[in-house]
């Protein structure tokens, strides 16, 4: 056992490694059919700078929006003595874990001349009178709002360090709370405050689903959605120049990254002083209307879109009003129970969600523990670069997929078309969601816990069962219901991989809406919203069990 | 119970020796302290025994069979060698009971069995009414009988116990040794016992090995280590008292050699015909008015019902035990009888390196 158990980092290595390697070896000549023709043509086409600018633009301003939103709240959370934090920080997080698709989904509901809120509260535009969020405008708001959780996050892990001590001193020297932040807090925070923009940045890079949904109608392309519409216009034969849009965007957000890192070279402080202690300055008399204003936020953000949505779901027909006699729950039973594409959506994306993190479960328990306690350095270089698949843009893991599983090395099978495909992107791309919690709670094992075991005369094994799998056992299941959240939602990497008969619930989400079908699309979109929140008030629910860290909206 | 023997044991943590040339035998049902200052060897050695660490050189031998050498290495699951953990180690997510009865279920003992035997070492540790219990809701001095429950209840070939006491109070600690005592008569099992607390060692083992910078200085039984140390190091670290150099004067008879010890002769028990250094116990030292050589009283400290005197007797310091209070700055008389000499050539690099590492 001893000695088989580091074989189990070659076939991981592979699943979630291999696929990128393969698309860079593409990018530097090998395979066939790729020339350097291909890199200049693609390149040089308008279609790929216009749709270069407008990434570019899209997720600059997304992640300007999402700096404002997720530093507003991450300063006034962490330094302020507003009340209801936690309520807060689990309302921040849902736009984060609800898929894009559904986000635009929901605020396209909430907008526009055919709103079936703004129609029943009298309120819509007139028909005719376009939808203003199919543009360049719109997406930036959705990107914005869709990733403000991550700065949020980063920068609130960020501002617990800075050593109570320090505003102390300030204050003790004077300073107001103004000044304190302005002079104190916030140049310390500047490397979070980066790191968290870089993140967001990286993210609405790779962004499908809003731009999907709010840009293809308006002829507004990025390069995501470039790729998707060149693949599925075109099929497999065009794998060559899409692999080089790939390699476009890998290469922007990598450059997203180093420019990023390069900063925080210069911004580094070392911060020496006690923490601990929250900081909770006082805002007196203005604690209210500022606690007013945070939840008019989530209002704005989360429950309006969520109650269109809610709207649409419940009227008979497209255009038709909401009032108490049209309501009716026609178009979730359609989706829920009748329909065989939303049906199948359902069952692929329950199996591929409850299997990727099943297996992620079972492989990365048995990894964690290796990692951890018997480092080499090939266990050193797959946990430095597992990081990889999750944080490259899904697009690009998608065709670095289709370019390795096309043709099965050594045979002549292919899995593209299959589930299987999409099965392998899963495991590949959510690998570290669940590899990082099972990590976090076997690093705090006192190892003397397994010595003894040992010496009580069990094998390896038997301690990986008795001893490792039971007191890691939180951080598996809080790990894989991330995955399972994750992985059910997904469309980035699905929309490239789907086919007829293979559909998730993101992509039968999108093709629903593609086709007119916006009722039941709502109907669908709405399932599935509940379903993620109860089952991140379900994590929510056992957080005192997991270790520091497993959470990722707790820290 | 089974002999433990270790030959030229050797361990390199990064090329620096942790454990160099380590050469002991514990006998079949002896329980042996190891003594020595932090950073040692102590629990390095104890990891080599229990088969956590493997050894750069040397061999380990366990009643015959050699479970760590140049060719053969026996994994910890197959040593049958029993070790508590100063952190007690005990899992969280099995009762009391279920940490106890773990390595029976491993030996897949029927149950009936195992039953009994669990039963039987909860009694001995007085744990009876605490077996449904989980870790978290036991005391420490609790936690540390479970530790010691769960590493008897297998009958190992021999129990290794790392600071045991260390996170213990000290009314705690007293009656947590007296525990280990009774356990070690009652199973008659080989122990190995880690502690940096000389009184502990002194009161529980029968033989003690006085450990320093990874090798043993001496290995004898806590009188011995006493009365009669064997360097330096040992004199100045088991027991109170002054180690002072001596000059030959030529003279000896058989077992003693007369000296010249701060200036005055005098008579020394010796293992040895040329010793160079003598350890002056407090019981060695009389005050008196009278006596020719003369100290000068620079430290008072009651220790309950007598008082330590620390005395400067021509630059060196003497310790000495007084019944009354003396004042500091006072000149005293000091006669010294029948210390214990032996030869220490390193005892001068040995110092500087003391000086130069405080
Ligand atoms: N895993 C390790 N890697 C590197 N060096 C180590 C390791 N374990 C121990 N050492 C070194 O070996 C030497 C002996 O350590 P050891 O833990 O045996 O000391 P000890 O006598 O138990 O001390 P203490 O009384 O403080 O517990 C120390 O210098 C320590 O730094
Ligand atoms: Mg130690």
């Amino acid at each position: 056992m001893d000695r088989l158990l580091p074989l189990i980092l070659l076939p991981v290595g592979l699943i979630a490694l291999g696929p990128v390697l393969r698309l860079l070896l593409e990018g530097i000549g090998f395979g066939d059919g790729f020339t350097t023709d291909h890199l200049s043509t693609v390149l040089s086409r308008d279609s790929t700078r216009t749709a270069l600018v407008h990434s570019l633009l899209t997720a600059g301003g997304g992640t300007v929006l999402s700096v404002l939103i997720g530093a507003g709240f991450a300063f006034l959370m962490a330094l302020t003595d507003i009340r209801g934090k936690a309520a807060l920080v689990f309302c921040l997080m849902i736009p984060m874990m609800i898929p894009p698709q559904i986000t635009a989904l929901a605020w396209m509901q909430m907008m526009g001349p055919s709103s079936v809120l703004l129609k029943t509260l009298g309120i819509a535009p007139p028909l005719g009178s376009p939808q203003p969020l199919h543009s360049a405008g719109g997406i930036i708001l959705l990107l914005g709002i869709q990733h403000a959780s991550l700065v949020f996050l980063t920068l609130r892990a960020g501002l617990r360090m800075i050593p109570a001590d320090l505003v102390e001193a300030a204050r003790m020297s004077g300073a107001g709370p103004i000044r304190v932040w302005a002079q104190i807090v916030l140049p310390l925070s500047m490397p979070a405050l980066i790191a968290g923009g870089a993140m967001a940045f990286v993210t609405a890079l790779g962004n499908f689903g809003i731009p999907a949904m709010l840009g293809i109608p308006a002829r507004y392309s990025t390069l995501p959605t470039l790729i998707y519409q060149h693949l599925v216009g075109m099929g497999p034969s065009v794998l060559p120049e899409v692999a080089v849009l790939a390699l476009l965007i890998g290469a922007v957000a990598v450059a997203g990254v180093l420019l990023s890192r390069f900063m925080l070279s210069r911004q580094g402080f070392g911060l020496v002083g006690l923490s601990g202690v929250p900081l909770a300055l006082s805002l007196g008399r203005a604690r209210l209307p500022v606690e007013i204003a945070l939840w008019g936020i989530i209002f704005a953000i989360l429950a309006l879109p969520l109650f269109a949505l809610l709207a649409t779901s419940l009227i008979p027909a497209y255009g038709v009003p909401l009032t108490a006699a049209t309501a009716t729950l026609d178009a979730w039973k359609e989706a829920l129970f009748v329909q065989p594409v939303t049906r199948r959506a359902y069952g692929n994306s329950l199996f591929l969600a409850v299997s990727a993190a099943l297996i992620l479960m079972a492989v990365s328990l048995p990894l964690a523990w290796l990692m951890q306690r018997r480092p080499t350095r090939a266990s050193r270089l797959l946990d430095a670069l597992i990081d990889l698949p999750y944080a490259l843009p899904g697009v690009v893991l998608s065709i670095a997929c289709i370019l390795t599983f096309l043709n099965l090395p050594f045979t002549d099978l292919t899995l593209y078309g299959t589930i299987w495909i999409i099965l392998l992107a899963y495991l590949a791309r959510f690998f570290v969601v669940m590899l990082r919690p099972i990590q976090a709670s076997i690093a705090q094992l006192d190892p003397a816990m397994e010595e003894a075991a040992a010496s009580a005369g069990a094998r390896l094994g038997r301690r990986l069962r008795d001893i490792v799998l039971p007191l890691a056992a939180p951080s598996a299941a809080a790990g894989a219901i991330l995955v399972f959240l994750t992985a059910v939602n997904e469309l980035t990497v699905s929309a490239l991989l789907w086919s007829s008969g293979t559909e998730t619930l993101g992509v039968a989400i999108y093709n629903l809406e593609d086709s007119g079908e916006t009722v039941m699309a709502s109907a669908l979109a709405m399932s599935i919203v509940i379903l993620i929140i109860a089952l991140m008030a379900l994590v929510q629910a056992g957080a005192k069990r997991f270790p520091k860290g497993v959470i990722p909206w707790q820290s | 119970m089974a002999e433990l023997k270790f030959s030229n044991l050797t361990k390199r943590f990064d090329g620096i020796p942790a454990l160099d040339g380590i050469d002991a035998t514990i006998g079949s049902g002896e329980f042996v302290a190891l003594l020595g200052p932090s950073g040692c060897g102590k629990t390095t050695l104890l990891r080599l025994t229990a088969g956590f660490e493997q050894p750069d050189e040397g061999e380990i031998h366990l009643g015959g069979d050699t479970v760590a050498g140049a060719s053969r290495f026996v994994p910890p699951e197959a040593r049958e060698i029993g070790i508590v953990f100063q952190s007690y180690a005990l899992w969280p997510h099995k009762s009391v009971s279920g940490n106890v009865s773990y390595p029976l279920e491993v030996r897949r003992i029927p149950r009936k069995e195992r039953e009994a035997r669990v039963a039987e070492a909860l009694e001995l540790t007085g744990l009876r009414d605490f077996a449904d219990r989980m870790p978290s809701q036991l005391s420490g001095g609790q936690r540390q009988r479970v530790a010691l429950a769960r590493c008897l209840v297998f009958e190992p070939r021999a129990v290794l116990l790392d600071e045991p006491l260390a996170n213990l109070d000290l009314a705690l600690r007293s009656s947590m040794q007296d525990v280990f005592s009774m356990f070690h008569r009652r199973t008659g099992a080989t122990m190995l016992y880690v502690t940096h607390d000389q009184s502990e060692a002194l009161a529980l083992a029968d033989r003690v090995a006085v450990m320093e910078a990874g090798r043993i200085r001496q290995f004898a039984a806590p009188e011995v280590l006493y009365r009669e140390p064997a360097d330096c190091f040992v004199a100045g670290f088991v027991g109170d008292g002054a180690v002072v150099p001596a000059r030959l004067t030529g003279r000896s008879a058989p077992g003693r050699v007369l000296l010249s010890v701060l200036g005055q002769e005098v008579w020394c028990r010796s293992a040895t015909a040329t010793p160079s250094h003598v350890s002056i116990r407090p019981e060695a030292i009389t005050l008196s008015d009278d006596a020719k050589l003369r100290s000068r009283i620079t430290g008072c400290t009651y220790l309950g019902g007598r008082f330590r005197l620390v005395l400067d007797a021509g630059g060196e310091a003497l310790v000495a035990f007084a019944h009354r209070r003396a004042a500091i700055g006072e000149t005293v008389g000091v006669s010294i009888a029948d210390p214990w000499a032996f030869c220490d050539p390193d005892a001068d690099t040995l110092m500087v390196q003391a000086l130069t590492r405080a």
